[in-house]
C-alpha cells in the first residue's frame, strides 16, 4: 500500500471501493461541500451528500422519452445510474440567486453586490456530457470581456470528480455529440467503477492531494485495460444518432418549412427541456421591494425560451407561437450556438428527451427534418 | 479563449451593477414620450458613450429596461435618455422628478459606424422613436459637418404628434441636414408630406456609390427601407439597422435578446445588414 505518498498527474490508481469514503472526507475536511447523485422522491437528484451510503448503490434510472422510472437492482454499483432531471449548473449557475441590494437613504439610492456566500463545491460523479456542458457555460459567463462574478467564484473553486459511464441510458446520445462516454479533460479525478474497486484518473494537483492518505495502488496494465472495456462497452450500447456535420445548414435550409407547424399541436411549451438541458443558460431579474419601499433585492432567477415574456417587447412579442419557441430552441441547440460560440451547444446527454412530458425526441425530430429534404 | 485563461481571470467585476443616477432634466417629446437627462452621482462612474449605444436604467423594485442614449456623444457627461411608456419599467420612469436618483448602468452596444460614414452621404431613415438612437449621430454631424458628404434625414411616424424632436429640425437643416419629414396620416396642421417613410425615398435622389444607410425603426418599416435601398442599388454592407429586443442583462447573459446567431445587446444593436439578412426578414424568428 502506498498510503502516504499522492499519486502523480495522469496516472491511473486502484481504489478498493469503501475508500471512496476516504476520499470523500479528505474533500470536507477541505471545506469542499460534496454535492453528488443521490436517491430522493422516487428519482436521482443532485443534493449535499456526506458518505458514499447516499449515493445511488443499488438503483438504476430505465429512461425513455418521457418517462424516467427508479428501479432497485441487485447490484452494488455505486454510479451505475445515468443522468437524473438535476444537472451541475444548479450549482454555477443556480436557479434563483440574489444579485444586489439596493437601498434608499435620505433620497439617495445605494447599490450594493450581494457577497455570494456559497461553500466551495466538490461535484462528485460529473459525466463526460456534463463536464462538456460546464465548459460550455464557462464559454457564456467567462468567455467574453465581461465575466459573471457568480458563476466565476463557484466554477473556480469547484472540485470535479468525473465518473465514467458503466451503462448508457437509451436516451443518451453523447457519441454523436462527440462528448462522451469517455472522460477526457478538466477534471481533478476521474472514475472508472469496476466490479470489484474504483480506478481513478489524476487530472490535477488538486486531486492528487485529494488522493493523499487514500489505500491506493497503481492500476497495472490488466486494470487500463479492464477501463477502457467499460467505457468501450457503453459506447456500444448507445442507440441513439445524431449527423452532426452540416447541422447548421441542414437546419438553416429548413427554417421555412411546414414540419415546424406540428410543434404546435405536441411541444406544450412547458420549458421542462430548458431547465434540465445542462448547457441552456437563459434567466431573467426579478426585482422585489420591501413595504417601506426603502429596500429592493435584485434576484436573477432562470428562464426559458419557452415562456411568452421572453421575448416580450412593447409592440408584441417577437415568438408568439409554440412553433416558432420550439425552433428557437431547437436551432439555438443545434445551429446557432456555433455561429455565437464556436461549437453546438447539445452534450448528448438525453435529458430533454426523457422529461419532456410528452416525449418529444431531439435526435428523432432531427433525422425526420433531414429527411423531409429543404424548404 | 483557453479553458486556463477562462478560470483564472484578474479582478472579475460585477458587469450587472448599476450606478447612481440623478435626473438633470425631463423634457416631454410627445403624449407618453419624454427624454430624461441623467448624469452619474459618482464622478468616478464611467464616462464616454459613441453615437447608437444604450444604458440600462434600473428602477429599484420595477426593474431595468434598455434604452439608447440620444444625446451628443461630444458631451458625455450627461446622457439624454428618450422613454416612451409602455411597460412598468418605463412607466416608473416617467414618474421620476428632476432630482430624483436612479441606476445606470453601461454604455452598451455595437454603435454607428461613424467612421466609415466620414467623407461619404449619409441617409439617416427613421420611424417614431427609432430616431432617438440616431440623434446622436445628427449632434456628432453637426459638429464636424465638412468631414462628410451630403447628410439626408427620412423621418416619419404615424401622426404630427408622434415625431420627435420637432423643435431642432430647424436647427439641424440649418446645419446642412436635408430633411425630409413625413406623417402616415396628417391632421389639419401638418403642412408636410403625407406618406410611409419609404416613399421618401422617391423624393431624393442620391448616389448609390457612396452613401451609407442608418435606420432605426418599426422592423416593418426598416424591411421596406431596405428593399428601397437596394432597389436604389445600394449595397448591402452600406446599410446599417438598429434593432431592439427584450433584454435583461445587456452582457449576453440572459439569452433574450437572441435572434438567430446574434446577441443584440452584445453583436448590435447596429448590424450591417448583410450580416443579419438572412434572418432579417424571417417572421418570429
Amino acid at each position: 500500500m502506498q498510503s502516504a505518498k499522492a499519486p502523480r498527474i495522469s496516472a491511473t490508481v486502484i481504489l478498493p471501493k469503501l475508500s471512496l469514503q476516504r476520499l470523500f472526507d479528505n474533500l470536507r475536511e477541505n471545506g469542499f461541500q460534496l454535492i453528488g447523485p443521490t436517491v430522493r422522491d422516487g428519482s436521482v437528484v443532485l443534493a449535499e451528500i456526506a458518505s458514499i451510503a447516499d449515493l445511488p448503490v443499488g438503483y438504476t434510472l430505465q429512461q425513455k422519452p418521457g418517462n424516467s422510472r427508479l428501479e432497485r437492482t441487485q447490484g452494488t454499483d455505486y454510479f451505475a445510474c445515468t443522468v437524473g432531471a438535476h444537472s451541475w449548473k444548479r450549482y454555477l449557475h443556480p436557479p434563483r440567486i440574489d444579485l444586489l441590494e439596493v437601498r434608499r437613504k435620505n433620497g439617495e439610492w445605494t447599490f450594493e453586490p450581494l457577497k455570494d456566500d456559497s461553500p466551495p463545491f466538490a461535484f462528485i460523479g460529473v459525466r463526460s456530457c456534463d463536464l462538456h456542458a460546464i465548459s460550455i457555460q464557462d464559454e457564456v459567463f467567462l468567455g467574453s470581456a465581461l465575466r459573471d462574478p457568480h458563476y466565476s467564484q463557484r466554477r473556480q473553486r469547484a472540485f470535479i470528480l468525473a465518473v465514467n459511464c458503466i451503462t448508457a441510458a437509451p436516451t443518451c446520445f453523447c457519441t454523436s455529440m462527440k462528448t462522451g462516454p469517455r472522460v477526457q479533460a478538466g477534471f481533478d479525478l476521474a472514475l472508472t467503477e469496476l466490479p470489484d474497486s474504483f480506478a481513478i484518473e489524476i487530472g490535477s494537483e488538486a486531486g492528487s492531494d485529494a488522493l493523499g492518505n487514500v489505500d491506493w495502488q497503481p492500476a497495472s496494465a490488466f486494470d487500463l485495460s479492464r477501463v477502457a472495456q467499460m467505457t468501450h462497452r457503453t459506447e456500444q450500447q448507445i442507440q441513439r444518432q445524431v449527423a452532426i456535420n452540416d447541422l447548421p445548414q441542414m437546419l438553416y435550409e429548413r427554417i421555412d418549412h411546414p414540419y415546424w407547424e406540428t410543434f404546435t399541436a405536441r411541444c406544450l411549451s412547458c420549458a421542462n427541456c430548458t431547465m434540465v438541458c445542462p448547457t441552456c443558460f437563459c434567466s431573467t431579474v426579478e426585482d422585489r421591494s420591501d413595504l417601506t419601499g426603502h429596500r429592493a433585492t435584485r434576484t436573477r432567477v432562470w428562464d426559458s425560451c419557452f415562456t411568452l415574456e421572453f421575448s416580450h417587447l412593447h409592440g408584441g412579442n417577437s415568438r408568439p407561437t409554440i412553433k416558432s419557441r420550439f425552433r428557437q430552441w431547437m436551432t439555438h441547440k443545434m445551429a446557432s450556438w456555433i455561429d455565437q460560440f464556436g461549437h453546438l451547444g447539445c452534450v448528448g446527454c438525453g435529458r430533454c428527451i426523457v422529461w419532456c412530458p410528452v416525449g418529444i425526441d431531439i435526435t428523432h425530430e432531427l433525422s425526420t427534418l433531414r429527411s423531409m429534404g429543404a424548404r | 479563449m483557453s479553458q486556463a485563461a477562462i478560470l483564472n481571470p484578474s479582478g472579475v467585476t460585477d458587469p450587472m451593477l448599476p450606478y447612481p443616477a440623478v435626473v438633470r432634466a425631463i423634457k416631454v417629446e410627445s403624449y407618453g414620450i419624454s427624454t430624461f437627462s441623467m448624469e452619474y452621482v459618482d464622478p468616478s462612474a464611467p464616462i464616454g458613450f459613441a453615437a447608437g449605444q444604450f444604458n440600462m436604467i434600473c428602477l429599484p423594485g420595477f426593474g431595468e429596461v434598455a434604452i439608447s442614449i440620444s444625446s451628443d456623444p461630444n458631451l458625455p457627461k450627461i446622457m439624454q435618455h428618450t422613454v416612451r411608456y409602455a411597460g412598468s419599467v418605463t412607466r416608473a420612469i416617467g414618474r421620476l422628478k428632476v432630482g430624483d436618483v436612479c441606476g445606470l448602468r453601461g454604455p452598451y452596444g455595437n454603435p454607428w459606424p461613424m467612421q466609415l460614414a466620414e467623407g461619404k452621404d449619409l441617409m439617416i431613415v427613421s420611424g417614431g422613436i427609432g430616431l432617438a438612437p440616431l440623434r446622436p449621430v445628427i449632434l456628432d454631424i453637426l459638429h464636424r459637418r465638412s468631414s462628410f458628404g451630403r447628410i439626408l434625414m427620412l423621418y416619419g411616424g404615424r401622426t404630427p404628434q408622434d415625431l420627435l424632436y420637432t423643435d431642432e429640425f430647424e436647427k439641424w437643416q440649418d446645419g446642412g441636414i436635408e430633411m425630409h419629414v413625413s406623417v402616415d396620416r396628417a391632421d389639419e396642421t401638418w403642412k408636410g408630406q403625407v406618406g410611409v417613410i419609404p416613399m421618401s425615398f422617391y423624393r431624393v435622389r442620391l448616389d448609390y456609390r457612396n452613401v451609407l444607410v442608418f435606420s432605426c425603426g418599426p422592423e416593418i418599416m426598416m424591411r421596406f427601407v431596405i428593399y428601397e435601398a437596394l432597389a436604389r442599388r445600394i449595397p448591402k454592407d452600406a446599410i446599417y439597422v438598429s434593432m431592439e429586443r427584450n433584454m435583461k442583462c445587456a452582457v449576453g447573459f440572459c439569452g433574450h435578446c437572441q435572434v438567430g446567431p446574434v446577441f443584440v445587446c452584445k453583436q448590435g444593436p447596429v448590424f450591417k445588414f448583410s450580416t443579419v439578412e438572412s434572418f432579417f426578414n424571417k417572421e418570429e424568428f
